[in-house]
């Protein structure tokens, strides 16, 4: 039985165009910044990018050699579990797809691992198809190390959590392995328009 | 509130201590945690919950070893359940009165 | 002197506002009722929590301002810009609305006059504070007085003009204040920020072994401590307590 503080209403706007999954507001202007620890900041001379699998390395670039690689601009709609929505999100970067095009990749379950010790597991299917990036570029600017620069994946479809900050390997793996949001209670898949934000939804 | 430095760090800023996770752990534990030492898993050094290091704006709280900034302690307050992982908490030590004397009444 | 609290279990309680008043320009201090508290100990906290009439809720932690020698709550709010709670409290809450109140909160930043007197040492108090950090500390700073407490105490304030300083009513000569974005002329305290040399010029010296808190913002928190501990303060002397922003704790 809740004591009404008179007056007080939130201060969240509503949006009505179809574009704000259930339980979401649209964050407007403000890019929250959510870390669950310090911000690591990696020297780009020390930075790699590499994809590995049971078998060893599969593929590395360097930042020089990240850079390199066909960049695509991307504008998106995304979506935090923490309800917080960000609409016409615009990013600078390489798709998975391209970093995956001398890749034997076969395995289904891919765990992202980063900078700081963050992990989060995707299907490869969501991953491929236009489905996901590498991106080190947002709003026309080098990506911000608070907002996980130099690089972080970007998986639009899925809940902001599963778009990896300071990100520095994909493991492809024949066995699905929950990261850290995962392993505490957060939804093993993340769809923001069925609502899976915890692993009992 | 008076700025006295340019934060070039967005995250550290917003950081907080473990005196803040008190009212939010309080929605589990019958006792104030925030004098309870814990000691690391992954470094092995002791420190008081209250000055470990929060990040209190991700979904859930995040409490860090202050030597080591491993993870001690996580705790979500989610729909209908409350989860704990203290895994990174090898030991907690915490202090209890004696005689149970309320502490606000010696105040007096 | 870490004397340890077995609290009850933390409940939601009633609060009625008997007072709202505008302290500084940006700071409201609100006077709050609440038949049923158990009583706190100076620089413990408590959770606010506002229920619209649709059911969402925010939740937001506040220094208590008052000592728990006198039977009313304050809170010192500051009115954050674009804020979703602190402009209604400041602006829109008024004499006879309620709010829910869950506390006190928190064993670690306290100090009080009972545990002091427990103590054999007789350490001196060094207080910190940045902007509206300084709340926890107006409540350390009645209780000393209204205990007659013999410990020296002194505070170290830091704040933007003088027409920022909360607390006027209780804060006295063991008062300095820093006015970090004003200079009048012949101001007894600090212009200036609190720097290195200001925190050996006034704060207690190593050799008396003082209790130091350090309460405001996380850069000066860290600026603080960091500069203490290297004019060779004792590290597990020193507790800190960090005021974030507006974003709620879940």
């Amino acid at each position: 039985m809740a004591v009404l503080s008179r007056g007080f209403r939130r201060a969240r706007p509503e949006r009505d165009d179809g574009r704000l999954p259930p339980g979401q507001y649209d964050a407007g202007d403000d890019f929250p910044v959510l870390s669950a620890g310090p911000t690591p900041h990696t020297a780009l001379e020390r930075w790699d990018l590499s994809i590995d699998d049971a078998t060893g390395g599969l593929a590395r670039w360097s930042w020089e050699e990240f850079r390199a690689l066909p960049h695509e601009r991307i504008t998106v709609d995304i979506h935090c579990v923490t309800t917080w929505s960000k609409f016409d999100t615009r990013w600078e970067g390489v798709a998975l797809d391209t970093l995956l095009e001398h890749v034997e990749a076969d395995s289904p379950y891919v765990l992202a691992s980063c900078d700081g010790g963050y992990t989060t597991n995707v299907p490869l299917e969501d991953l491929v198809d236009g489905r996901a990036w590498v991106v080190d570029t947002y709003d026309g600017e080098p990506l911000a190390p608070e907002h996980g620069g130099p690089a972080r994946l970007l998986v639009p479809h899925l809940y902001f959590w599963k778009s990896a900050k300071w990100l520095r390997r994909l493991s492809l793996l024949e066995q699905d392995e929950p990261g850290f949001w995962e392993t505490f209670g957060y939804h093993n898949y993340g769809d923001p328009w069925r609502e899976q934000r915890y692993s009992d939804d | 509130m008076t700025d006295t430095a340019d934060v070039s760090d967005v995250v550290a800023a917003r950081r907080l201590d473990g005196n803040e996770a008190a009212g939010v752990l309080a929605e589990l534990f019958a006792v104030d945690l925030t004098e309870a030492r814990s000691r690391c898993a992954s470094c092995g050094s002791t420190a008081m919950l209250g000055a470990h290091h929060l990040y209190a704006d991700t979904p859930a709280l995040v409490l860090r070893c202050p030597s080591c900034t491993g993870v001690v302690l996580r705790f979500a307050a989610q729909r209908g359940r409350l989860l704990l992982d203290l895994r990174g908490a090898q030991l907690l030590v915490i202090p209890v009165a004696d005689d149970g004397d309320d502490p606000a009444a010696s105040a007096q | 002197m870490a004397r340890a609290a077995i609290q009850r279990r933390l409940i939601w309680r009633t609060a009625e506002v008997l007072e709202n008043r505008a302290e500084t320009p940006r700071v409201h201090r609100l006077v709050l009722d609440v038949p049923d508290w158990p009583g706190h100990l100076p620089g413990q906290h408590v959770v606010a929590r506002l229920t619209a009439e649709d059911g969402y809720t925010a939740q937001r932690s506040y220094s208590l301002a008052s000592p728990p020698d006198v039977p009313q709550l304050h809170l010192a709010v500051e009115r954050l810009d674009g804020g979703e709670v602190s402009p209604y409290l400041t602006d829109e809450l008024r004499r006879g609305d309620q709010l829910e109140l869950r506390g006190p909160i928190g064993g670690y930043f306290v100090w009080s006059a009972a545990a002091d007197r427990a103590d054999g040492e007789q350490r001196p108090v060094q207080l910190v504070a940045g902007g509206s950090g300084v709340a926890p500390f107006l409540a350390m700073v009645d209780h000393h007085q209204r205990q007659g407490s013999p410990t020296a105490l002194r505070l170290l304030y830091s704040t933007r003009t003088a027409a920022d300083v909360i607390g006027r009513d209780v804060l006295g000569e063991e008062t300095t204040v820093a006015l970090t974005r004003e200079h009048p002329p012949g101001w007894p305290g600090v212009t200036g920020r609190i720097d290195r040399d200001v925190l050996a010029h006034y704060a207690f010296p190593p050799a008396e072994r003082p209790r130091v808190f350090v309460c405001g913002s996380t850069p000066f928190v860290e600026f603080v401590a960091a500069t203490l501990i290297d004019l060779g303060h004792d590290p597990s002397a020193i507790r800190l307590e960090r005021y974030g922003n507006s974003e709620e704790l879940k």
